[in-house]
């Protein structure tokens, strides 16, 4: 139980996966202008990771281990993620329709996000069992709606003051992940991975 | 969706520097840089440049993959389902990139260790799917190749800059051969993930002066 915790506090604050893995860095820049869009797209990936990542291992363990064909991950693996991504659209549009327009453009978009994929890995990587995954792909999930807020808080922020030209969006953005990412190894101290 | 080149480097000279080909491939490498230009994959640029032989590796990598890409959609490109266009891309890199995977993992051991997922993730590069989608699925291969090979320069060029003064300054080594005496100290912020973003943000500093200052002289 306690292993299941540091997997999750680790996750979240010191093992941040944008801020220490720089996963999902493509939506990291272009979408956090907007704190409200970065919310859903936060919410939208944490869901779309946990399904993913449990679907995933499941395959994983019974049938590529099961069968001996492990060198197939990285196909099985994103053909899963896009056939999830799929599902979990027509599903939210069924059942959920609010839901489905609160982050419904956000959805295909996810099949691409590197932080999904990267979850599969690492989850593979580091062995974990069911409930690590479970409690990892939460925590990272969790981690990556923390970063992406927060920065869309800084950049809002950013209008009133006057940064170099030279810099651009790209390299003020840049600049503002890395002072958060060394705010978050003040957490150090929490729990380490 | 057609791709719109710019070719706005009309040079004297040699005829090869005439060529589309050489456009397309001088396009991708400067203005339509992957790092600077268009601000793709910077996920495995963080991630790999804090050491000159990671980042030589994955430069190589997303290279080969990018042009083995391009080609083989450019060559299909007549046959692909216009609905289908992303499955079809996904499951043709995913293959290229599990095979450039395997020969990492004999040809560099120790390399494929500390990369650990960063060649796997190539499969949701941005700038495979990007080349694909702008260029490959509407020209000949050829033409594609070209262009999927600047915007692999361009991605090298990248990577080895800021990797070379992450190195350097993070741990005083180039290629793991020391270079900096142990007597000057290193400072190894550049060397943790934090450090980074913030060589990241000099490089595209520094490039954007050169762009403007380029330009400047370019009116005359």
């Amino acid at each position: 139980m306690i292993n299941l915790l540091v997997i999750l506090f680790a996750s979240i604050l010191t093992s941040n996966i944008a801020l220490t893995y720089f996963l999902g860095m493509c939506p990291f820049v272009t979408i956090s202008k907007n704190m409200k869009v970065a919310y859903g797209m936060g919410l939208a990936v944490t869901f779309v990771m946990v399904v993913t990542a449990m679907t995933n291992w499941l395959i994983n363990k019974f049938i590529l281990e099961a069968l001996g064909i492990e060198f197939l991950q990285f196909l099985v693996f994103i053909v899963t993620i896009a056939a999830m991504v799929q599902i979990i659209e027509i599903f939210i549009d069924r059942y959920f329709p609010a839901l489905y327009h609160a982050f419904g453009i956000f959805l295909p978009l996810i099949t691409v996000n590197c932080a999904i994929l990267g979850i599969s890995l690492f989850m593979v990587l580091r062995t974990y069992g069911f409930f690590e995954t479970l409690f990892f792909s939460v925590g990272s999930g969790l981690g990556w709606l923390l970063a992406i807020v927060s920065i869309g808080a800084l950049r809002k922020k950013m209008i009133f003051s006057n940064p170099l030209e030279h810099f651009g969006v790209t390299g003020i953005t840049a600049v503002l992940a890395g002072l958060m990412a060394l705010a978050f190894i003040g957490f150090t101290g929490i729990a380490r991975l | 969706m057609a791709e719109h080149i710019n070719l706005k480097l009309p040079r004297k000279g040699y005829k090869l520097f005439k060529s589309k080909n050489w456009m397309v491939f001088a396009e991708g490498v400067w203005h339509n840089n992957p790092i600077f230009g268009m601000v793709l994959g910077l996920c495995s640029t963080l991630a790999v440049t804090n050491l000159m032989a990671n980042a030589f590796v994955m430069s190589i990598a997303v290279t080969v993959v990018l042009v083995v890409n391009s080609a083989v959609i450019s060559l299909i490109r007549n046959l692909i389902p216009d609905r289908a266009r992303m499955i079809t891309y996904m499951l043709i890199v995913s293959t290229i990139v599990i095979t450039v995977d395997l020969f990492i993992k004999i040809l560099f051991p120790k390399v494929s260790s500390t990369l650990g997922p960063y060649v796997a993730l190539i499969i949701t590069n941005c700038i495979v799917m990007g080349r694909c989608e702008a260029f490959a699925i509407n020209n000949t291969p050829g033409l594609s190749i070209s262009d999927a090979l600047g915007a692999g320069i361009g991605y090298t060029f990248s990577l080895m800059v800021i990797a070379f003064f992450r190195e350097l300054i993070g741990f005083g080594s180039l290629f793991g051969f020391k270079v900096i005496p142990d007597s000057i100290p290193t400072i190894s912020l550049f060397s943790v993930p934090p450090g980074a973003f913030f060589a990241l943000a000099i490089f595209i500093f520094f490039v954007n002066y050169i762009k403007k200052k380029y330009k400047l002289e370019g009116k005359h």
